[in-house]
């Protein structure tokens, strides 16, 4: 594909779970590059920016289509109920019920209405940040409290990547359609885990779903001296690199605790991500 | 009036399916003449989202004059409000006695919904 030439790299930085450094990973990264961009797509507890301390310039409000029932024109006849596939419209009684957080605005009610008494209402979703910082770019998206529809926002989190500047994306944890969401059609996946059975266990689900989408991947493992050798081990019998290795570090961590960026606190680690960026560049250049 | 029973088997003896809209079927029974007719809820039950909303629908459809069960969720309970059926919750053992106790006036009807959503 040559247009790929003109675009610059999208990496996302994943994990099995939660608390492995992911968010370390992908701030460090992202600092690292130089005029990149940050967007932190753990839309249900996003905190990148504690790190990154961006000055925000705005804020804008995500919504979804859900359908709007006019009950004058509505006879009643059940189709839209017939054609939804997630049970969000229900006609009861003399009545048609709508379900805003189990619908997933496909559309589908509204054509087929013969009434045409369905049309488009809006709820909320969630909210959408950008702002700057030290030259990076960086956008969040922060979900609405009890909302379920995480993807739609991921999405449109992800409509904000400037195809100019290397973008990083802190995907959310686990590996459900969240994560899918934000690591999907992305050029590298950088697999955040812990050296311990279950960080094991985790990485093991987050490279089946990476292998399904199809995407080159590789490891890099925090706390690295805190466990044993069967992260490594499962690594090289899965043929994929281990990028670093990050041993627990008291300094790191207290860095880390007061809200500081570990390649601010320690040049050393900004030349490591540094290097991290060129050989991912090195690694997706050869599959082409 | 017809009750209807959320249940795990297909007969007055069968037992109380504690989950309204995951339940395996639902009994329908004329406290009178005690006879009683069985509806599947099979499609529900592996339904990812929404089951009780379904369910709900199912027996207000056939209509039910009121509901015998273990756990209600929030959508479902609206949806029989909505049709006016009211919900009760909290019942266990046979069909059969679930339907006696509500003849002998031993069961009162919920004023909301006995479980969060996603309970199952
Ligand atoms: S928009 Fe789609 S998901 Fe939402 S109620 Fe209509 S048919 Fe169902
Ligand atoms: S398809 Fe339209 S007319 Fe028919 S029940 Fe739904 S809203 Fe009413």
């Amino acid at each position: 594909m040559k247009y790929r030439n003109f675009k610059k790299m999208i990496i996302s930085v994943a994990s099995g779970k939660g608390g492995t450094g992911k968010t370390t990973v992908a701030t460090s990264l992202a600092l690292s590059i130089g005029g990149a961009q940050l967007l932190d797509c753990d839309v249900e507890a996003p905190n990148s920016h504690l790190f990154v301390r961006p000055v925000f310039e705005g804020e804008d409000t995500v919504t979804m289509p859900v359908p709007r029932v006019d009950e004058d024109k509505c006879t009643l006849c059940g189709e839209c109920e017939a054609i939804c596939q997630f049970n969000a419209i229900v006609t009861i009684a003399d009545t048609v019920m709508t379900f805003p957080e189990l619908c997933h605005g496909c559309g589908g009610c509204q054509a087929a209405c013969p009434a045409g008494a369905i049309d488009e209402g809006k709820r909320t979703i969630g909210t959408i940040q950008h702002g700057r910082s030290n030259g990076l770019d960086f956008v969040h998206g922060r979900i609405r409290i009890g909302e379920a529809m995480a993807p739609p926002l991921i999405r449109q989190v992800r409509s904000r990547i400037n195809l100019d500047v290397v973008a990083v994306i802190d995907a959310p944890p686990g590996t459900s359609c969240p994560v899918i969401a934000a690591i999907q059609d992305t050029d590298f996946v950088v697999l955040v885990t812990e050296p311990t059975p279950f960080g094991l266990n985790d990485l093991e689900l987050a490279v089946e779903t990476v292998k399904i989408l199809k995407i080159p991947s590789g490891i890099i493992i925090n706390r690295s001296d805190i466990g044993d050798g069967r992260v490594a081990e499962y690594a090289a019998r899965e043929n994929i690199p281990v990028l670093m290795e990050i041993p627990y570090d008291r300094k790191i961590a207290e860095a880390y605790s007061r809200g500081e960026p570990v390649v601010q606190a320690f040049p050393q680690w900004r030349r490591r991500f540094a290097g991290l960026y060129e050989e991912i560049e090195k690694l997706v250049a050869g599959r082409k | 009036m017809k009750i209807a029973v959320s249940s795990k088997g297909n007969s007055l003896e069968s037992e109380l399916d504690a989950r309204f809209g995951r339940a395996a079927c639902f009994v329908f029974v004329d406290p009178n003449t005690m006879s009683y007719e069985v509806v599947e809820n099979s499609e529900n039950l592996n339904a990812p989202q929404g089951a009780g909303i379904q369910a709900a629908k199912t027996v207000a459809d056939r209509g039910a004059g009121v509901v015998i069960t273990g756990n209600c969720g929030p959508k479902a309970y609206t949806v029989l409000q909505q049709a006016d059926i009211p919900v009760i919750t909290g019942v266990s053992g046979r069909v059969k006695d679930a339907v006696e106790q509500y003849k002998n006036g031993e069961l009162s009807p919920s004023n909301g919904p006995s479980v969060d959503s996603h309970w199952r």
